[in-house]
């Protein structure tokens, strides 16, 4: 269990030094960011619509869309080289090669998340310290539900015709489950609810990420070639 | 040879499933327009439960169970007919679900008044047609077989896991839509009649379903066969 650990590590520590050496998707992830979150702002109507009625469906559409543009770096940039047969003949296992790209992936979306929701609270106006600490959590669990599915895909979508879009039908269904609990939940922190009213949620979500980590973790070897 | 020669005979026999199960289907129509008592608020709208219930049962339940199943066993048994079993259960499950949303919208816009709501039925029902639609765009882009079958058995099982989900999901919002009335806690409280329709929609509906999927498993065991034969008739003419 350590040496998988080790080698998870080591697999996403080489993504995100590769990352961390060219910036190239991590930027364009963040420019992209910031333009989703601006656009919304000139597509709705402020007098009609409280911004801050608006405000959590429009954080989890962002980080959505940002997400799976992160996604689809972990194995394109291996197919390119053609460095995934590398990965494959190193002793690392194979589940070691899904957490670690998982776990590079998960740093990725969470540095461009990190990242965008100070900027969301200065475009939306919205008081995010008073509940900065909870909605911090329901960032988390929602982006490791993600990250876990999408990963798995683009292992596949990789290795398919079309592959950035074949990325997004793959996944987007996925989400419903991850997005639609994290944005009842950031809608209710946004309105100071109590904690009974979004543990229902809480529990759903959290119930979604230890069922899909664990089977992604499972069948991920059948998406790499023999 | 005698792959295409087993092939076209189950491609015939499948046929024959097929035809009876389309007479069922006829007879559902039959039965229902005209030996079953009008419900008494909803009038004649009602009847297109005994085409959208089945269709929901077979789409929701038996062809996307069907498509998990045999996706678990080939990524254990490695038999390419089990690929084949469970992709055409999802090209067949597709149609039925497109019966169900069709069929739906038709029922709500006369008696919710709209042909579409965000209700916790209709929105895992469409989530489940985007499963299905992402298995179908996979297949098809991708060009070997092996490969193929093994992406798309990963997809048909966590489609079969997120299926759960999505109805936890969309139940923790209210919900519009009919309740079961057959299968219920306690006694059906529908009037004989009405029981005798629904219970014989549920039935052609399967019957039609798997006369369909064999048909169709068949024509898919038929393109392979002839693709092999292709690839070795070339193989002994460049000989």
């Amino acid at each position: 269990m350590r040496s998988v650990l080790g080698q998870a590590w080591a697999i996403a520590a080489k993504d995100l030094l590769l990352e961390f050496r060219s910036r190239t998707a991590f930027l364009s992830a963040l420019v992209f960011t910031a333009l989703v979150l601006a656009i919304f702002n000139f597509a709705r109507d402020p007098t009609a619509v409280s911004s801050v009625d608006l405000a959590p469906s429009v954080l989890w559409i962002t980080f959505s869309f940002a997400g799976v543009l992160g996604l689809n770096r972990a194995f394109s940039v291996e197919k390119e080289n053609r460095t995934i047969d590398g990965l494959l003949l190193s002793p690392a296992s194979r589940t070691a090669l899904y957490l670690g790209k998982a776990l590079a992936n998960l740093v990725f979306v969470g540095a461009v998340e990190a990242i965008a929701l100070p900027l969301f609270a200065l475009f939306f106006n919205v008081p995010l310290l008073d509940v900065l600490g909870p909605l911090v959590l329901v960032i988390a669990l929602a982006t490791v539900g993600f990250v876990a599915v999408g990963t798995l895909m683009s292992s596949m979508a990789v290795n398919t015709r079309f592959g950035e879009m074949m990325l997004l039908v793959l996944v987007l269904p996925f989400l419903i489950t991850p997005v639609s609990t994290a944005a009842e939940m950031t809608a209710k922190l946004f309105a100071h609810r109590p904690f009974a009213e979004w543990a229902p949620w809480l529990k759903l979500l959290g119930a979604y990420d230890i069922t899909f980590v664990v089977l992604c973790t499972l069948v991920f070897e059948f998406t790499l070639e023999e | 040879m005698t792959a295409t020669a087993s092939a076209e005979r189950a491609l015939r026999r499948g046929g024959v499933l097929m035809a009876v199960g389309l007479l069922m289907v006829a007879g559902v129509y039959v039965r229902a327009l005209l030996f079953t008592p009008e419900e008494a608020t909803q009038g004649l709208a009602q009847k297109i439960f005994y085409i959208h219930a089945p269709s929901a049962w077979v789409a929701l339940y038996l062809a996307y169970g069907i498509v998990g199943i045999f996706s678990v066993l080939y990524l254990f048994l490695r038999d390419p007919r089990l690929d084949l079993l469970a992709s055409s259960s999802a090209e067949v499950g597709t149609v039925f679900t497109t019966v169900v949303l069709v069929t739906g919208p038709i029922w709500g816009k006369t008696i919710w008044g709209a042909w579409w709501t965000w209700d916790a039925r209709l929105t895992s029902t469409l989530f489940l047609y985007f499963i299905y639609l992402a298995y179908l765009v996979l297949r098809s882009a991708v060009e070997e077989p092996g490969r193929r079958a093994r992406y798309s058995a990963v997809l048909g099982i966590l489609g079969a896991l997120l299926v759960p989900f999505i109805h936890m999901t969309v139940y923790l919002f209210r919900t519009l839509h009919p309740m079961p009335v057959v299968l219920q806690p306690g006694r059906p409280r529908v009037p004989g009649a009405m029981l005798v329709t629904i219970l014989y929609s549920f039935l052609a509906f399967t019957v039609f379903y798997f006369g369909l999927l064999w048909r169709r498993y068949a024509w898919a065991r038929l393109a392979a066969a002839r693709a092999q034969g292709d690839a070795e008739g070339g193989a002994d003419a460049t000989r």
